[in-house]
């Protein structure tokens, strides 16, 4: 009884000590995070004159108004057409990383990480460069003698996409190749072994076994591309406003503080609704037994 | 069992026979190595291996890792490239063959199941592979999963198997398109000693019932004695010997082979000029010793082979003359007991031989100090040329 006794307890102290480890992020999160949202949903919210009752309709008429309702489609319909581009375009280059070596490896590693590492406005004007009326892409196009007019490759939908996809392709890209590098190469032999041709093997076993990091790389992209804000503004058109960009209209030129409360309360909410869905499927990636 | 009878009933034509070689289903499965190399840059890993197995054999490479066994098995499941040589089945040179074409059963180190498919997937996946109809694949699967007794676990995933449950669902995997021929890379590698008896026992019974040409891998000699009608023993890339269990332990062909195969004493001295068909093997104490004449040339170093088992063990320092025995006397240095047997180390003229004597009851080891006598057959003993 003492021997187990004496052996438990040190080892449930240190686990109380490594707790202690958090403290430091924890402390970030709460005072330059929670601290302050909160304060600004009180203080905006305290600061409205009136009763409950009119506060509640005057946020479900905002809340259900066409401007807010547009950008939210926008701002969905946008995050979803992003992540699937990402998704398609991301997935070859995360399979690629896994079989590489040498410099190919290198080459590929630096031009995912780079970008990473450089400020999203920089990348964006880079992006702005390139394909403007006079950029890059339609100033060689035109001295090809492709196109004659210059394509409208900016200030719209497009613009928007493309820039998008291009910032989040990095979230996607290593997402990715953690989950692909956690497969067995064995298992891939063993299939073909057994009689497997490369896309059964690829579709039986390869893909199942990738898309535990197909669901998280996909909810990550996504997840951020609904709160995007500088590119869209920069490389959008009228038609392409998001939720964040009306949120920071409402506080610059309209100086409403309550209203830019409640919407970012509502992106928060839909963003907190997806993180639980991402929780779980790291869950479930366990479950399966996939490393 | 008779369950698993009417199970193996249904495999049918491939259940002809049950003696080894003989049970060829339709003569299928025969396997020919001739010449067969790799290289891994400067390194021959394997060094022009030369076998020929027969339809139904079991068929075991034995020996240390880097000996080139797996590399060679590897080769015949396609998923290393020969650099030299050729593989032949059934006749045909497989070289062009992709893996996946080369229709063989595969058990896996560490069986690489699949993680995301439960038991019934795994076994219907060479099945599903192949566009077997829904039926068939259901038939097919059971038979196998009744076969290796996992029937009740078609639903569970491998993380909530034991190890040996794993292992028999990998066996059923690659049986369970009755393939001619089945590979198997250290099957038993991760399991305990007893579970491994067991699996050994199965897997023989059920390539014997089967009549599959089966080609073994292991680096454990007991387990390839046991259930191989052929071993090859490997070294360095090569085949350093090739033949029935009793032939390659009882007359192994040099040193490495019988040291690897089981406790072995290789008694050093110089090899004196043969008497007819004898060798002759002087030792240092002027002791004689005498084997059926070898290879070893007379006047250089040479070493006197002879299994613990084979030697007898008696008290007392007389040595009464026998034409037909070899005779040495020492006092006995330790006495280890392993259970059935009891292993003398004794000491004769400053070298240590090894002497295993049945632990019968009631039989006294003999105390560390007395003086005792050891005689063995001249005919099961073999001279070597000393080693280096």
């Amino acid at each position: 009884m003492t021997v187990a006794a004496g052996s438990r307890a040190p080892a449930r102290m240190r686990r109380d000590l490594t707790v202690l480890l958090l403290l430091p992020a924890a402390a970030i999160l709460v005072f330059l995070f929670l601290v302050p949202l909160v304060f600004f949903f009180l203080r905006t919210f305290a600061e409205f004159d009136g009763t409950t009752a009119q506060f509640v309709a005057q946020a479900r008429g905002l809340l259900l108004s066409t401007p807010f309702l547009t950008a939210l489609a926008t701002t969905n319909w946008i995050a979803l057409i992003v992540t699937v581009t990402v998704l398609l375009v991301g997935y070859p280059i995360a399979y690629y990383l896994t079989t590489a070596t040498g410099f190919g490896m290198r080459a590929a590693v630096l031009s995912i990480v780079l970008p990473y590492f450089t400020s999203i406005i920089v990348r964006t004007f880079s992006w702005m460069v390139l394909l403007g009326e006079h950029g890059l892409v339609n100033d060689v196009l035109r001295a090809t003698g492709l196109i004659a007019r210059p394509l409208p490759l900016m200030y719209n939908r497009l613009g928007v996409l493309i820039g998008m996809s291009y910032v989040l392709l990095p979230y996607m890209v290593l997402t990715l190749y953690a989950a692909m590098r956690a497969i067995d190469p064995a298992l891939l032999r063993a299939a073909a072994g057994l009689g497997a041709s490369g896309f059964y093997t690829f579709r039986r076993v390869y893909f199942p076994l990738s898309l535990p990091g197909i669901l998280s790389g996909a909810l990550i992209v996504y997840i951020l591309s609904i709160g995007f804000f500088i590119t869209p503004a920069l490389m959008g058109g009228q038609h392409d406003i998001m939720v964040a960009m009306l949120i920071d209209r409402e506080l610059e030129v309209a100086v409403d503080w309550p209203s830019a409360a409640l919407m970012s309360l509502a992106l928060l909410l839909v963003t907190l609704v997806l993180y639980i869905f991402y929780y779980r499927i790291t869950d479930i990636r366990r479950l399966i037994g996939a490393r | 069992m008779v369950e698993v009878d009417s199970v193996l009933a249904e495999h049918g034509r491939a259940a002809a026979g049950t003696s080894s070689a003989a049970a060829a289903p339709a003569g299928r499965g025969a396997v020919e190595l001739r010449r067969l190399t790799k290289r891994y840059g400067e390194e021959t890993v394997v060094d022009s291996v030369d076998a020929a197995i027969a339809p139904g054999e079991f068929f075991s490479l034995l020996g240390p890792s880097g000996s080139g066994k797996t590399t060679t098995l590897m080769m015949v499941a396609g998923f290393v490239r020969p650099d030299g040589g050729a593989i032949l089945v059934d006749g045909e040179d497989i070289a062009p063959v992709p893996p996946q074409k080369r229709g063989l059963g595969m058990v896996f180190q560490n069986y690489a199941l699949f993680p995301h498919l439960n038991v019934f997937e795994n076994v219907a996946f060479p099945l599903r592979a192949r566009g077997w109809g829904k039926a068939a694949v259901g038939e097919r699967v059971r038979g196998a999963l009744d076969l290796v007794r996992l029937g009740r676990f078609a639903d569970r995933y491998a993380s909530q198997l034991s190890g040996g449950q794993q292992q028999r669902v990998a066996l059923a995997r690659a049986i369970v398109f009755h393939p001619p021929i089945v590979l198997m890379d250290e099957p038993l590698g991760a399991l305990d000693k007893n579970l491994r008896f067991e699996m050994q026992v199965e897997i023989r019974d059920i390539q014997q019932r089967l009549g599959m040409t089966m080609l073994y891998v292991t680096h454990d000699q007991e387990e390839a004695m046991s259930m191989s009608d052929r071993i090859a023993i490997m070294n360095r890339g090569r085949i350093v010997q090739l033949g029935r269990p009793a032939e390659v332990y009882e007359r192994p062909a040099d040193p490495f082979v019988g040291r690897f195969l089981g406790e072995a004493n290789l008694i050093e001295g110089i090899v004196a000029a043969p008497l007819g068909e004898i060798a002759r093997l002087r030792l240092a104490s002027g002791q004689e010793l005498r084997a059926p004449r070898g290879n070893s040339r007379s006047g250089a170093r040479g070493m006197l082979f002879i299994r613990p088992e084979q030697v007898e063990i008696m008290p007392g320092a007389a040595a009464p003359g026998d034409p037909g025995a070899n005779v040495l006397v020492g006092t006995v240095r330790r006495c280890s007991f392993l259970g059935n047997i009891l292993r003398y180390a004794v000491d004769v003229d400053g070298a240590s031989v090894t002497v295993d004597r049945q632990n019968a009851a009631g039989a006294a080891p003999l105390p560390p100090g007395a003086p005792v006598m050891l005689r063995w057959p001249v005919a099961d003993s073999l001279i070597f040329p000393a080693e280096g």
